[in-house]
């Protein structure tokens, strides 16, 4: 099949670096209204440097064009359906954005004292009180930076925890379809990670639970689990797998990816969790940004509050009618210390705050309740014609926010990889779902629609895929070599990691 | 290479990795089918020389550009040689796995370990399973 | 309150219908029965967007932000102008609400946006492979150490007290993890202590790590105490700051294996500490073991220009526990925001706003030392912060400085109990010769204001013969 050149193709990729000519400029600097001291005479000639980098020469309406054509190069939640597995793809209100603008959060240095960013820590102190209902669990911290730097904050807090019980304790116990995130965090926290099998229904293999606690018992530390799971599903052995990981003396770690399935349901605090983390970036709406910022709150049970990272956000109360003020403590001797500098992506926190004001309890339970729909709907839709046959779903049963379906008919009948047909959704205008994960099922496909699309979103991209296998029957090709439409068609990745170049090489 | 290919004068260990012995030295490498599964191989982590390699354990890492591989020693030794054009070159593995594509030179601690492996016959009947 | 959803009650009975079951509850069964909620959130209930505004406004409203108080505080993030071209780029939905490019074909403008990215922190650092951003600094640290450590199979941090203290607790607090030791060195004349540095480096050293500028702004010889590092197999690790490296000899130059640092400076908000973005480059030996997200240029089918993340099988969702590390997050729009803030600064704006930084600095370090009460802590080379001691309490004289509207700068004895009357004053393109004329009649008049107090204090006490 040749095509024309789209339009956007036909614009070749050209970096701002070859856009640059030498004497051009965007930046006006104002006078330093210092004497001009040569710069020899204020630091010491070896320890400057003889040449400036080779920053782009550029005008300013050159850079806002070139940045402009740069992003219709991308395709986002704005234009159309995001339903990546796992990502909770919602939408990001602008009122969040406003509000995180104003100078009185953007403008605020991190080492103000806290006498004079009241305003500041007291929107702390109310996220982490609402985080702290939402989860079921009673204290917060709000200081790692991602789900991520979340879970490596929980198994420091389990090892924390451990040892000051005298214990060390080595393994660290995952399901085998958790995010790789889980055993990259566990090795490095110092522990060996050991896989839990799954069963049947998507859920733990309770038998192979227990058989690798009797193998382990006291050197069991943690189990990291989310739920509902990397299928989508609830795993409602959940009592029992906590009863079971307490009596042996480890922690439960809640890995809060997919808690937008459960908002007001439901709370991992109740099921029995002991560290929990959330991330804004998810649930809370706060812009991807293609590819951060985030943030990853953590949420504790009391056991764990004495080793929760410094400082931490505290109210107290007023004396003599006084209102109550708040404060960074920093007085928490068997703390873990710090995981980054000063307090924590607070711009994210202003919006995600922003957000569960506007929501509310019974708006954060219905964005979830939908959610659910959405994710149930789509896959009753995709389970019809077509779609039922080439792409099954890979645990049949009612799903919560996500659902994984596998390619692996789609593949031998037809020919066409799960990956052949993320490619092909482009052309009709959906971002793909996740593709190969989780890994226990074959040629994965783990869709997740949020509560922010429509019923005619969901009906136009069941629509598109039913088109899709429709058109591989009389022609695989087709979808074989897609996309067709896009910037640039399928890349070369393996040339990009053989011989990776990975900077712009400058004359 | 595009046709499978399992040559008669090699031994093979179950989990894809070929062995050419000449009398208490061996070449490795893996198979056709290792190598086809893996993909476009783009990097190969070998081990050093002088590396105890024991048998039925990892030694060294093959990449494709989304998946990692152990390599599994089929046999116990000590590393004598590695193939260093691989650095530059890790297509070599697909191309001409049983040629240049071999990966490391081992002095066998115990020859006799190669009885226990498959035949280009056996390993063949164990893939068509 | 129903927000940011469509479905309507119709919508509703007909997707139930679809699905085969008669109520949103029935989609909830799978949830045992003891587990559920049973309860709305004990949270208020949802508000207009108007009422969120105002909301959020007053909370705004209590704080001492850079626009109501003249701002000299840096200690890591500074106040400098942010251009408005960076605001009108990353609020664009096409950089703002993507997520990780993927699906390179349709994130192209994201994916080459990392490549820009990568080579200007390479040019910055002088070292020529840089990954597309990480959190923010003081965990880029920590995460120097898990490469070190993974490089030289070794387990000691070696790390001067010049090294920003975040970065030093979050070194140790990743430490407990890693398994390894941290060992501080001393500092001597405001910079780090070489012969102590020296001393502390051996055979199990993973890494030296320095900072230059260090923590109380002063310029650091990097190259000279380096050597240490490069005699015992260690890798140097150098924390810089970005907005420095247009006049100071790049780390690339003076023999890091690493160099990164808090990218604050670059084009991104003060923001009460986040988020920002932390860059992290180092040299052709370590790209294997680099941690986050690399873009690199390619090709597609057709032979046109593109860009993929590569290098992935580093990566935590393809190696899992054996990864480089556990982060999948490259802050990409605090770093495009850097990038543009870079392209508008140009090459030769970057080396004329550290040119204006060091003078402007230059005359604010001796403005205030002429102050009476105020001495230099050291007179080490300094380009855009320096610490000063007042003979007077700092709280004292930054709360009198704080009723002229001005921030005054950091009380290093937060973090140095050494240097507990020790002042740091950082300077932007923003602090006006004026401004820093302002400060130093504040200082002045705080720290004469204070000695008065004492004077009438110990006056009052001198009766019953009391020294203090």
């Amino acid at each position: 099949m040749t095509l024309a050149e789209a339009p956007m193709q036909r614009e070749r990729a050209t970096t701002i670096y070859e856009k640059s000519k030498a004497g051009r400029r965007a930046a006006v600097l104002p006078d330093a209204g210092a004497p001009e001291t040569p710069l020899e005479d204020l630091i010491p000639a070896n320890l400057l440097r003889a040449e400036p980098p080779r920053l782009p020469e550029i005008a300013e309406p050159e850079i806002v064009r070139h940045y402009n054509r740069l992003s219709r190069r991308n395709f986002d939640l704005d234009t159309g359906f995001y339903p990546l597995g796992s990502c909770t793809m919602k939408h990001n209100p602008r009122l969040n954005e406003r509000v995180a603008a104003l100078p009185g959060h953007a403008r605020l240095h991190p080492a103000q004292d806290p006498r004079r960013a009241q305003g500041a820590l007291e929107l702390m102190w109310l996220l982490q009180a609402s985080l702290a209902e939402i989860s079921g669990l009673p204290h917060v911290s709000l200081q790692p930076s991602a789900g991520s730097h979340g879970e490596l904050a929980g198994l420091l807090l389990t090892r924390a925890y451990h040892a000051d019980r005298g214990e060390v304790r080595t393994k660290v116990l995952a399901p085998d379809t958790s995010h790789g995130t889980n055993p990259a965090s566990v090795t490095m926290a110092g522990y060996e990670v050991v896989k839990v099998a799954t069963n049947q229904g998507g859920g733990v293999d309770m038998d192979d639970l227990r058989a690798r606690i009797e193998e382990d018992h006291d050197q069991i530390a943690c189990l990291m689990l989310t739920n509902p799971n990397t299928l989508g599903l609830f795993d409602e052995n959940i009592e029992e797998i906590a009863a079971l990981i307490h009596a042996a003396g480890g922690t439960l770690y809640y890995d809060g990816a997919n808690l937008n399935a459960i908002m007001g349901r439901t709370r991992p605090g109740d099921m029995g969790f002991d560290i929990v983390h959330l991330n804004l970036h998810k649930s809370f709406s706060q812009p991807h940004g293609g590819g951060g910022p985030g943030a990853g709150p953590i949420a504790v049970s009391e056991r764990i509050e004495p080793f929760l990272p410094r400082p931490q956000v505290v109210r107290r109360e007023g004396a003599d009618g006084e209102g109550p003020t708040f404060d960074l403590d920093f007085e928490r001797p068997k703390s873990i210390g710090r995981l980054r500098g000063f307090q924590g992506n607070f711009g994210v926190f202003v919006r995600s705050y922003a957000y569960i004001l506007s929501l509310g309890a019974d708006g954060l339970a219905e964005a979830s309740e939908t959610a659910v729909l959405n994710a149930n709907y789509l896959k009753a839709r995709l389970a019809e014609g077509r779609a039922g046959e080439r792409l099954p779903v890979a645990f049949d049963r009612l799903c919560m926010h996500e659902f994984v379906l596998s390619g692996r008919p789609m593949k031998t009948e037809l020919g066409l990889a799960t990956l052949d047909l993320a490619k092909r959704l482009l052309d009709f205008g959906f971002h793909p779902p996740t593709v190969y994960f989780p890994l226990l099922v074959e040629e994965a496909l783990m869709v997740e629609p949020t509560e922010t699309e429509t019923k005619e979103s969901l009906d136009a991209f069941a629509a598109a895929v039913e088109e899709i296998l429709a058109e591989a029957e009389t022609d695989p090709e087709v979808a074989k070599n897609a996309p067709y439409s896009t910037p640039v068609r399928r890349l070369d990745e393996v040339r990009a990691t053989r011989q990776p170049v990975v900077r712009q090489p400058l004359g | 290479m595009a046709e499978a290919n399992y040559p008669d004068d090699l031994r093979y260990h179950d989990q894809h990795d070929w062995v050419r012995v000449e009398g208490d030295t061996a070449t490795f490498g893996i198979t056709w089918y290792a190598q086809d599964t893996l993909g476009e191989v783009v990097f190969f982590e070998p081990p050093e020389v002088g590396t105890v390699l024991t048998k039925d354990s990892s030694y060294a890492e093959v990449e494709s550009v989304k998946a990692v591989s152990d390599v599994i020693a089929p046999m116990s030794g000590e590393v004598t040689e590695v193939n260093d054009s691989l650095s530059d070159s890790p297509e070599k593995i697909n191309e001409d796995p049983y040629g240049e594509g071999w990966l490391v030179k081992v002095s066998l601690s115990h020859p006799e370990e190669s009885e226990a492996l498959l035949s280009a016959a056996e390993y063949q009947k164990l893939l068509d399973r | 309150m129903t927000r940011y959803t469509s479905a309507t009650d119709g919508d509703r009975a007909e997707m139930l219908a679809a699905i085969g079951v008669r109520s949103i509850d029935d989609l909830f069964e799978q949830i045992p029965g003891p587990l559920r909620l049973g309860r709305p959130l004990e949270l208020p209930a949802g508000m207009s967007e108007a009422e969120v505004f105002e909301r959020l406004a007053a909370l705004a409203g209590r704080n001492a932000d850079a626009e109501r108080q003249v701002c000299f505080v840096g200690a890591g993030m500074y106040d400098h102008y942010v251009p408005a071209i960076v605001d009108a780029i990353t609020s664009r939905s096409e950089f703002l609400t993507p997520y990780t490019p993927y699906q390179p074909e349709i994130s192209q403008g994201g994916l080459q946006v990392m490549f820009e990215f990568q080579t200007a922190m390479s040019e910055l650092t002088g070292l020529p492979v840089s990954n597309a951003g990480l959190y923010e600094g003081p965990s880029s640290v920590a995460s120097a150490g898990y490469l070190a450590m993974g490089a030289t199979k070794r387990r000691k941090f070696v790390v001067s007290r010049g090294v920003h203290p975040h970065s030093r607790e979050t070194l140790a607090t990743y430490s407990a993890g890693f398994g390894t030791e941290v060992v501080e060195v001393g500092l001597a004349g405001g910079v780090t202590d070489a012969a102590a540095l020296v001393a502390a480096v051996d055979g199990e050293t993973a890494a030296v790590i320095l900072q230059s500028p260090n923590f109380l702004g002063a310029v650091e010889d990097v190259e000279a105490l380096g050597a240490a590092a490069k005699e015992h197999g260690a890798l140097l690790v150098v924390a810089c700051d970005p907005m420095t490296l247009g006049i100071l000899k790049p780390p690339g130059e003076c023999g890091a294996d690493i160099a990164l640092g808090e990218g604050q400076p670059l084009g991104n908000r003060l923001d009460f500490g986040g988020p920002s973005f932390g860059f992290f480059c180092a040299t052709e030996a370590q790209i294997r073991r680099m941690p986050g997200r690399i873009a690199g240029e390619t090709v597609d089918v057709d032979g046109r220009r593109g860009f993929v993340l590569s290098l992935q099988t580093r990566e935590q969702h393809i190696r899992r526990e054996k990864a480089t590390n556990n982060i999948c997050t490259a802050q990409a729009l605090n770093a495009l925001g850097a990038m543009v803030h870079l392209a508008w600064l140009g090459r030769e704006g970057f080396r004329e706003l550290g040119e204006l930084l060091v003078r402007r600095t230059a005359y604010a370090r001796e403005r205030l030392a002429a102050v009476e009460g105020v001495e230099l802590l050291h007179d080490a080379p300094v380009v855009r912060e320096f610490a000063v001691r007042l003979d007077a309490p700092v709280d004292q004289v930054l709360d009198r400085v704080a009723e002229r509207g001005i921030a005054a700068g950091y009380a290093l004895g937060r973090e140095y109990p050494e240097y507990d009357d020790g002042l740091l004053v950082a300077i932007t393109e923003r602090r006006t010769v004026a401004q820093i004329d302002a400060l130093a009649e504040a200082v002045e008049a705080a720290i004469a204001a204070s000695r008065g107090a004492k004077l009438s204090d110990s006056e009052s006490k001198a009766p019953q013969g009391a020294v203090a």
